[in-house]
C-alpha cells in the first residue's frame, strides 16, 4: 500500500503545480499554448526531454531488452541520441524563429502560409492528428496499467486509467503550456534519477556481482544471444536510425519549439540530450538483461523492472521510483492532450472563422473544452480496445511522421518546395500507412516465432516483402526506409514539376538577412510587419 | 561550400557510420568494467560521442543570424506602436 500513497502524494504534488500556473495565466491562445513563447533554457530542455520520453522509455525499453538484449540500445536510444538533437538543431530552431517572426502556434499553421494553401495544412493535419491520437490513447492506458502494478491490483485498470487521464486533464486544463512545462522539470528530474537509483538498489541486494549474471548469460548458447545482436538484422537496425527523424515532426514536439524564450534555449537541450538518453535508457536495458536471469519466464516483460523493484529495494522506494514512471506516462501525455488542443483550436476552430467569432478568450474556452472532451473519449476508447490495436498504431506513426520530416526540410530550406510537392509526400506516406497495416493484417498468422527466419508474403514477389516475429520488411529493410525516401523523391520531383509560391511568401521566410549576415533584416521586418498588419 | 561546412558534414558522416558498429555483432566479451558487456558499452560511449559533436555543432555552426530574430520582432512592434 505505502508506494500508492508515495504515488498519490506525487499525483497530488503534479495536481498544484498545475494550479499555481494557472493563477499566472492570461485569457490568450499564445500564453495557453506556448506559455507566451517565455520558456527558459533549463525549464526548456527538461521539457522537451519529458515530452519525447515515454512510459516506453522505461518499461519497454527494459521489457525489449529482456526478450532481445542489449542490441535494444543502440536500436533505440543511441540512434536517437544523435538524431533527435541534430534535428532539434536543424529543424526546431527554425522552426523557433518563424514562429517568433510570425506568429505560428503549429506545424500546420507554418506549411498553410508557407505554401499559400489551405487544403495541404488540412490534409497534414488530418494525417498528424490520425496518427498522434492513438499515442495519447495509449499513454493513458500504460499509466492505468503502471499505476495497477504497482498497486499489486488494488487500483483496479480502469480506475488507474481514470487518475491518470484526470490528472493529465486538470493539469492541462488549468495551466495549459506553462502548467505542463512546470510540471514536466519535477517529472523529468524524477525519471532521470530512476535508473541510477534502480541500479543501485538491485546491485546493492544481489547476492552476486553483476559481472557474474553477465558471465553467466553469455557463457550459456541459450541465453548468449541477449549479451550480443546476433539476432537482430543489420539491415533492421540500420532502418531504425531513420526513425528517430519523427520526434521533431510529431505536433507536440513541433509546438515545444514555438515556446522558447530565446533561440539559446537550444543550445543547452542539443548537448545534453544525448546524456540525458543515456541516463535514462542504459540502466533499463542493463536491468532488463540482468531481469531474464533473476525473474525467468515472465508473461509480460514489460513488468521487469516493477517486479525487480518489488523483489530488491524498500517498499517506500519502490513508491518512489514507480513514481518516476508515472512522471514519464504523464509528461508526455499532457504534451500530446495539449498539441491535439492546440491544432484543434488553431487549425480548425480559429482557421475556419472561430477566432474571429468568438475572439482570443472564445478560443482558449474552446481549447479547454475540447481538452475536456477528447481526454474523455480517449479514456473509454482505453477501456473498450485492446491494447495491441494501439500499439501497432504506434508503431506505424513513427514511421509515418519519420517519413513527413523531408515536408518540414523543404518547408525550411527549399525555395523552390511546392503545395504540391508537399501534398504528394503526405499521400505517399498515407498509402504506405495504409499498405503496411494491410500487410501486418494478412500475415500476423504466419509471422514466425523467436530465432525463426522471416516468411515471404508474396512468395511470387521475392522478398520484397518479408514478415519477421513482429515487423513487416521491405526487402529486409524497415517500411519506414522507403518511406522517408520515397517522400524526399515525391517532395523533390513534384515540386520541380510545379510552380513556386509567389515572390513575395519566399522573400518572407527567405529573407537576405536568413543569408547568415547578421543585421540585414530589412526583408524579415517588413515581412513581420505586413503580417502583423494582416492580423494573425 | 566552405572548408567548414564541408569538415561538419563528413565529421557527421562519420559519426552517423561510427553507429553500425559491426564488429561488435557477435562479440559479448571484454566485459567493460567488469559486467558491461561490449556491444552495449560501445554504444553507450556512442551516446558520449553524440554529445560530443552537438557541443562541436553547437560551437562551430550554431546559426547566429537566427538570434537577430528576437530584437527583429521587437523593433516592428515598436515601429507599430
Amino acid at each position: 500500500m505505502i508506494p500508492v500513497v508515495v504515488v498519490c502524494i506525487y499525483l497530488v504534488i503534479i495536481g498544484v503545480i498545475g494550479s499555481l500556473a494557472f493563477r499566472k495565466s492570461k485569457a490568450n491562445t499564445e500564453d495557453f499554448f506556448l506559455a507566451n513563447r517565455a520558456v527558459g533554457s533549463m525549464v526548456f530542455f527538461l521539457s522537451i526531454f519529458a515530452t519525447n520520453m515515454t512510459a516506453f522509455a522505461i518499461l519497454g525499453s527494459s521489457g525489449q531488452a529482456y526478450r532481445q538484449g542489449i542490441g535494444i540500445y543502440g536500436l533505440m536510444a543511441s540512434s536517437s541520441g544523435f538524431v533527435i538533437p541534430l534535428t532539434i538543431f536543424f529543424i526546431g530552431t527554425r522552426l523557433w524563429a518563424i514562429g517568433k517572426r510570425f506568429g505560428h502556434q503549429t506545424q500546420v499553421s507554418f506549411f498553410r502560409d508557407r505554401w499559400e494553401c489551405s487544403a495541404i495544412g488540412t490534409v497534414i493535419f488530418a494525417l498528424s492528428v490520425a496518427m498522434l491520437v492513438p499515442y495519447m490513447i495509449i499513454s493513458i492506458m500504460g499509466g492505468g496499467r503502471v499505476l495497477t502494478d504497482i498497486s499489486g491490483g488494488r487500483v483496479v485498470y480502469p480506475l488507474g486509467c481514470a487518475v491518470v487521464a484526470l490528472v493529465v486533464t486538470a493539469n492541462v486544463f488549468f495551466g495549459g503550456m506553462r502548467g505542463t512545462v512546470w510540471v514536466n522539470v519535477f517529472q523529468t528530474l524524477l525519471f532521470l534519477l530512476f535508473g541510477a537509483v534502480a541500479v543501485a538498489v538491485i546491485s546493492h541486494s544481489l547476492p552476486g556481482s553483476f559481472g557474474d549474471y553477465i558471465q553467466k548469460i553469455a557463457t550459456n548458447p541459450k541465453t548468449r544471444y541477449l549479451v550480443t545482436r546476433e539476432r537482430m538484422p543489420e539491415r533492421y537496425f540500420w532502418s531504425y536510425t531513420l526513425i528517430p527523424l519523427s520526434s521533431i515532426m510529431f505536433p507536440h514536439m513541433a509546438i515545444m519549439c514555438f515556446a522558447a524564450r530565446r533561440i539559446t534555449a537550444f543550445k543547452r537541450t542539443v548537448m545534453l540530450y544525448p546524456l540525458a538518453i543515456l541516463a535514462i535508457w542504459l540502466p533499463c536495458v542493463f536491468l532488463g538483461v540482468l531481469g531474464s536471469q533473476l525473474e525467468p519466464g515472465l508473461k509480460n516483460p514489460d513488468g521487469i523492472l516493477l517486479h525487480l523493484l518489488t523483489d530488491h529495494a524498500p517498499v517506500w522506494l519502490a513508491g518512489i521510483l514507480g513514481a518516476g514512471i508515472i512522471s514519464a506516462v504523464m509528461g508526455s501525455d499532457t504534451h500530446q492532450v495539449l498539441a491535439v488542443s492546440t491544432m484543434f483550436t488553431k487549425d480548425v476552430f480559429a482557421h475556419y472563422g472561430g477566432k474571429a467569432k468568438y475572439g482570443e478568450r472564445g478560443s482558449v474556452h474552446f481549447a479547454r473544452g475540447f481538452i475536456v472532451v477528447v481526454t474523455l473519449i480517449a479514456y473509454v476508447v482505453a477501456l473498450i480496445t485492446p491494447a495491441s490495436i494501439f500499439e501497432l498504431a504506434v508503431r506505424f506513426a513513427f514511421s509515418g511522421f519519420a517519413a513527413m520530416a523531408p515536408v518540414m526540410i523543404a518547408a525550411l530550406f527549399w525555395k523552390r518546395s511546392t503545395k504540391y510537392g508537399a501534398l504528394a509526400s503526405t499521400l505517399w506516406v498515407a498509402s504506405w500507412l495504409l499498405l503496411t497495416w494491410y500487410l501486418q493484417n494478412i500475415s500476423d498468422a504466419s509471422a514466425p516465432g523467436p530465432g525463426k527466419p522471416p516468411l515471404l508474403i508474396f512468395p511470387a514477389l521475392g522478398h520484397l516483402f518479408e514478415r519477421t516475429i513482429v515487423n513487416v520488411t521491405v526487402f529486409g529493410f524497415l517500411p519506414v526506409v522507403p518511406m522517408v525516401l520515397g517522400s524526399a523523391v515525391c517532395m523533390i520531383v513534384v515540386s520541380l514539376l510545379t510552380s513556386p509560391p509567389s515572390a513575395e511568401t519566399i522573400a518572407k521566410y527567405f529573407p537576405k538577412q536568413m543569408s547568415e549576415t547578421p543585421g540585414q533584416g530589412a526583408d524579415a521586418e517588413s515581412a513581420i510587419e505586413q503580417f502583423a498588419a494582416k492580423g494573425r | 561550400m566552405k572548408l567548414k561546412t564541408c569538415l561538419l558534414t563528413v565529421l557527421l558522416a562519420v559519426v552517423y557510420v561510427l553507429h553500425q558498429d559491426f564488429w561488435n555483432w557477435k562479440e559479448a566479451y571484454p566485459l567493460v568494467f567488469g559486467f558491461l558487456p561490449i556491444g552495449l558499452a560501445y554504444q553507450a560511449g556512442y551516446s558520449i560521442l553524440a554529445a560530443a559533436m552537438m557541443a562541436v555543432l553547437v560551437w562551430a555552426a550554431w546559426p547566429k543570424h537566427l538570434e537577430n530574430v528576437e530584437s527583429e520582432v521587437q523593433d516592428s512592434k515598436g515601429v507599430r506602436s
